[in-house]
C-alpha cells in the first residue's frame, strides 16, 4: 500500500488577524457581505466591468469607499491587471465580471494566472438561482468553464455562505502554491440578506500547505550535493513567490554552486552576483544551457521543470542526479526523473539545505562555465549599427533605470521582444519583471502594465509591447487615462509577429504565412486617447525619447520602428535538447 | 498494468466533474470509476481503476491530491484487499436451454434474478476475472445486455481507508462544507435579469 507522501503540513489557519471584522454579526445584503469580505482581507483594489447580474453589487459600491473599483475596458484586461497587481506586490489581486460573456472573457486571464501560480480572486456574477440551468439571458456555466483553469472554485447559493467562501477562497489563493480562485455568485444572492460571519478558522480537510521539508530527505540530498563535482542550481518563480532570494544566495554561496534561472525566476538572484549565470532555456544563454547539460547534480528550486526551460526532457542530462524542491508534489517526476524529490516551501527548505551541506567551491567547474560564457558572448550581444533593434531599445530603457531606480518595473508581452527583454534588461530584483511565462499570452503587456502601476503607484512602469500583442488589448489605455497611471508603453513595431516569423524562417523554409501585419499609426492612437506619443526611427533618438517619456507625468506611447528580420539568439530549436543550443541560422539544419 | 486507486472526496457538487476533467485533461486512462457514500459524514469514496505504469499512477495520485475536494488517495493495488464488481447480464435462453445457462451461473456463483420465456438476468458479484469467465461461457447463448459497475475495493483486516478526523469543525462550518454550492430547498423568489 502506498499513501501519497505528505510532509508535515498545515491544513488550516486562523482567519482572524486580531479583532473580528467590524461588521461581524450584522445582517447585511449579499453585496454588502462581499464588500465587507474584501475589506477585511485588505483586497480592496478591484478591476471590474459591470453588467446585468452584478448590478446589485455595483449599487452598493459607493457605500464602501475603501474599495477602489477600476473600470477596465474588457474583462480580459481586468483579469490581467489583477494578475499583474498580484505579481507586483505578492498580494491578492481581484477581478470582477458579469455573467455569460463577462465570465468567458476572463478565461485567458484565469489560465494565465494558473500557469504562473499567481494569487488572483476572480469574481463573476451569474443569473439568479431559479434561472440557473435554464439557458437564461447571459447565462454561461462559468463554474464549469473555469474549473480546469483554477486552483479551486465555488458557486455560492446562499448569502450566508459568502463570508466562509471568501475566507476559504482567499486562503487557498494565497497559500501553498498560489493560484487563481474563482467565486460565482447568482444575482439574487447579492440581494439576499444574511448575518455577516467571517469564520474564526479556515479548515479545508483536502488541502495542506507544505512548510519545511523532511530532515531525512534534506540530509540525503545534501550528501548528493556534497559529492557533486559539477552542481548547478535552476531557480524558478518559487524563489520570487516565497521571497527566498536571501535564502537562495546563502545556499548558493555556502555550497559554491552556480545559479541559473528560468524566465520567471529572473530577479530571484541579483545578476551581478558572482554565482549568477543568467537565464537558461529556449532563449537562455549558451553557457547556461551547457552548464545545465553538463552538470552532475541538478538542483531545481521552486520551478516546474517546464519544456521551455529544459528542452527535450529525455536528453536534458540523463546522467545527472536531480534534486527537485517544490511546494507542489505533483511537479516531482512529472517531466523528468528525479532522484530526490523534496516537498517544501523554498523559504524554509533552503535554510535546511544550507545547514546540511558542507562549505564548498567548484573552481574548475565555474571556470569551465566562465570560459564558455566568454567564448559565446557574441550571440548574446546587442547589435551595433545604423539600424534600430529591439535589443538596443530594451538595453537603453534598462540603463536609464539602472541600479539607482529600485522601483522600475518591466512588463512584457510575448514573443521576440519578451525574450530580448529577458536577455538584455539585467533583471536583478524580485518582482522587477512581470511577464506571461507558462501560458505565453500575447496582449498581456498593456493591461498588466496598468495593474502593476496601480499596485505600485511610485514605480516607473515600462511595458515592452509587441506590435501584435499591443493590438489585442490596447483598449486599456482608456483605463490608464481614467486612473492617471503614468505607464510607458514601448511598442516594438516591426510589422511582423516576430517570433512566428523567426520560426517560419528557421523551421518552415522561409514560408512566411499570416505573419506580416499592416499597423495603424500608433501615434494617432495615442492622440485619440489623449496621451503623449513619441515616434523613434533611429538609435540616436532612443535615449532622448526615454528621457522625455520618463519626464512626462502621464501615460506615454512610444512607437519604436525596429528592424523586421532579426532573430533571437541563442536558441534551442523546437524539440531539441538544451545541449543542442544554436547561435545562428547557419546552425539550424 | 491496472491499478486500484481509492480516493476519499468531499460529497459536494462538481467533485465528479473535477476528477473526470483531470483524467481527461492529463490523458490518464480510466478503466472504471465507481462512486458512493461512506460511513463518514460528507465523504464519498471513488474507486478508480487506472491503466498505466508506476510513473503514470504516481502522477494520478498526486494530481488527484492537488484537487482541493480530494481528501485522501490510496493505491490498493499491492494490498490484500477485497475487490468486487457487480454485473447484470441478460442472456437469451428458452425453456429448452435454461437449465444449461443456470448451471453455468452456479459454477460462477452468479444468481438468476429475473426470468422470462426468452431470457434470464444473471447477477454476479465477483472479481473481474470471474465475471469475465462467466461472460465467456454465456456468449454462445447470446448476451442481450450487459452492465458492470466497475471495481470497488476494501482492504482486508482492521486497517481502513478513512479520513478519521472529524473533530475541530464547528456546527456552522460543518453546515457550510456540506450545503454550500447546493440550491437551497423550497421556493425561491423570482428574480429577473
Amino acid at each position: 500500500m502506498t499513501t501519497t507522501q505528505r510532509p508535515p503540513a498545515r491544513s488550516h489557519q486562523h482567519a482572524h488577524e486580531g479583532a473580528p471584522p467590524e461588521a461581524q454579526g450584522r445582517v447585511l445584503s449579499g453585496a454588502d457581505i462581499l464588500l465587507e469580505c474584501l475589506k477585511h482581507a485588505r483586497a480592496t483594489t478591484v478591476f471590474g466591468y459591470p453588467g446585468g447580474v452584478v448590478l446589485p453589487l455595483y449599487d452598493r459600491l459607493p457605500a464602501h469607499p475603501e474599495v477602489r473599483h477600476i473600470l477596465v475596458r474588457h474583462e480580459q484586461g481586468g483579469g490581467h491587471a489583477a494578475d499583474a497587481y498580484a505579481r507586483a506586490t505578492g498580494e491578492l489581486g481581484v477581478a470582477l465580471a458579469t455573467s455569460g460573456p463577462g465570465a468567458t472573457n476572463l478565461v485567458t486571464a484565469v489560465q494565465n494566472a494558473m500557469m504562473d501560480s499567481v494569487p488572483v480572486l476572480f469574481l463573476t456574477g451569474n443569473v439568479a438561482r431559479n434561472l440557473i440551468g435554464r439557458d437564461g439571458f447571459q447565462e454561461a456555466d462559468a463554474t464549469g468553464i473555469l474549473m480546469p483553469a483554477v486552483k479551486h472554485n465555488y458557486l455560492v447559493m446562499r448569502a450566508q455562505d459568502l463570508a466562509p467562501t471568501f475566507a476559504e477562497a482567499i486562503y487557498l489563493a494565497t497559500t501553498g502554491r498560489p493560484g487563481p480562485v474563482h467565486i460565482d455568485i447568482p444575482k439574487d444572492v447579492f440581494l439576499e440578506e444574511a448575518e455577516f460571519r467571517w469564520p474564526e478558522r479556515v479548515h479545508v480537510r483536502g488541502y495542506q500547505v507544505p512548510g519545511a521539508a523532511d530532515e531525512d530527505e534534506i540530509r540525503a540530498a545534501a550528501e548528493a550535493i556534497d559529492a557533486a563535482e559539477r552542481p548547478i542550481i535552476l531557480a524558478g518563480h518559487g524563489i520570487v513567490i516565497s521571497r527566498a532570494s536571501e535564502e537562495l544566495q546563502a545556499f548558493a554561496e555556502r555550497a559554491g554552486i552556480p545559479v541559473l534561472t528560468t524566465l520567471l525566476g529572473l530577479g530571484g538572484l541579483d545578476q551581478r552576483h558572482a554565482l549568477s549565470y543568467g537565464m537558461m532555456g529556449m532563449h537562455g544563454s549558451y553557457h547556461a544551457n551547457m552548464a545545465a547539460s553538463n552538470a552532475d547534480v541538478i538542483i531545481g528550486l521552486g520551478m516546474r521543470m517546464d519544456d521551455r526551460a529544459l528542452g527535450r526532457f529525455a536528453d536534458l542530462n540523463p546522467d545527472a542526479t536531480v534534486i527537485h524542491v517544490d511546494i507542489d508534489p505533483a511537479e516531482h517526476n512529472k517531466n523528468i526523473h528525479t532522484a530526490f524529490p523534496i516537498v517544501g516551501d523554498v523559504k524554509e527548505t533552503l535554510p535546511q539545505l544550507t545547514a546540511a551541506v558542507r562549505r564548498a567551491s567548484h573552481p574548475e567547474w565555474v571556470r569551465w562555465i566562465d570560459d564558455l560564457a566568454r567564448a559565446h558572448a557574441a550571440s548574446l550581444s546587442v547589435p551595433e549599427g545604423p539600424e534600430l533593434t529591439v535589443q538596443f531599445v530594451v538595453q537603453q530603457i534598462a540603463r536609464a533605470h539602472a541600479d539607482d531606480d529600485e522601483d522600475a518595473i518591466i512588463v512584457t508581452g510575448v514573443g521576440q521582444h519578451q525574450m530580448w527583454a529577458a536577455q538584455h534588461m539585467n533583471i536583478s530584483r524580485p518582482r522587477q519583471l512581470i511577464t506571461s511565462g507558462g501560458l505565453g499570452t500575447m496582449g498581456f503587456e498593456v493591461p498588466a502594465a496598468l495593474g502593476a502601476q496601480v499596485a505600485r503607484p511610485g514605480a516607473s512602469v515600462w511595458s515592452i509591447c509587441g506590435d501584435g500583442g499591443f493590438q489585442m488589448t490596447f483598449q486599456e489605455i482608456a483605463t490608464m487615462v481614467d486612473e492617471q497611471t503614468p505607464v510607458k508603453l514601448a511598442i516594438m513595431n516591426n510589422g511582423y509577429l516576430g517570433m512566428v516569423r523567426q520560426w517560419q524562417e528557421l523551421f518552415y523554409k522561409d514560408n512566411y504565412v499570416a505573419v506580416s501585419m499592416s499597423q495603424p499609426d500608433f501615434i494617432k492612437i495615442a492622440e485619440a486617447y489623449g496621451i503623449k506619443g513619441i515616434r523613434v526611427d533611429e538609435p540616436g533618438q532612443v535615449d532622448e525619447a526615454i528621457r522625455e517619456a520618463d519626464a512626462h507625468p502621464g501615460p506615454v506611447l512610444l512607437d519604436f520602428r525596429v528592424t523586421a528580420d532579426d532573430n533571437v539568439w541563442p536558441m534551442v530549436p523546437a524539440g531539441a535538447a538544451l545541449s543542442e543550443t544554436v547561435e545562428s541560422a547557419d546552425e539550424v539544419a | 498494468m491496472l491499478h486500484t486507486v481509492v480516493a476519499l472526496v468531499e460529497d459536494r457538487p462538481g467533485v465528479l466533474n473535477r476528477v473526470a476533467s483531470l483524467f481527461r485533461r492529463r490523458g490518464f486512462n480510466i478503466e472504471s470509476l465507481a462512486v458512493g457514500t461512506t460511513h463518514e459524514d460528507g465523504i464519498s469514496r471513488m474507486t478508480i481503476i487506472v491503466d498505466g505504469h508506476e510513473g503514470i499512477v504516481d502522477q494520478v495520485e498526486k494530481q488527484l491530491m492537488k484537487l482541493v475536494d480530494v481528501i485522501k488517495v490510496e493505491d490498493l493495488t499491492q494490498t490484500e484487499a477485497v475487490n468486487r464488481e457487480l454485473a447484470l447480464i441478460k442472456v437469451r435462453c428458452t425453456a429448452a436451454n435454461r437449465r444449461e445457462v443456470l448451471e453455468i451461473a452456479t459454477v460462477f456463483r452468479a444468481q438468476a434474478v429475473d426470468l422470462s420465456p426468452e431470457s434470464v438476468i444473471l447477477q454476479a458479484v465477483a472479481q473481474r476475472d470471474r465475471v469475465n469467465g462467466l461472460l465467456d461461457n454465456l456468449r454462445p447463448y447470446g448476451v442481450m445486455e450487459l452492465m458492470r459497475t466497475g471495481r470497488v475495493s476494501m482492504r482486508r483486516g482492521t486497517e481502513v481507508t478513512a479520513y478519521g478526523d472529524q473533530n475541530g469543525e464547528s456546527e456552522e462550518m460543518h453546515r457550510f462544507h456540506h450545503e454550500s454550492g447546493r440550491l437551497p430547498e423550497g421556493e425561491l423568489p423570482y428574480v429577473s435579469d
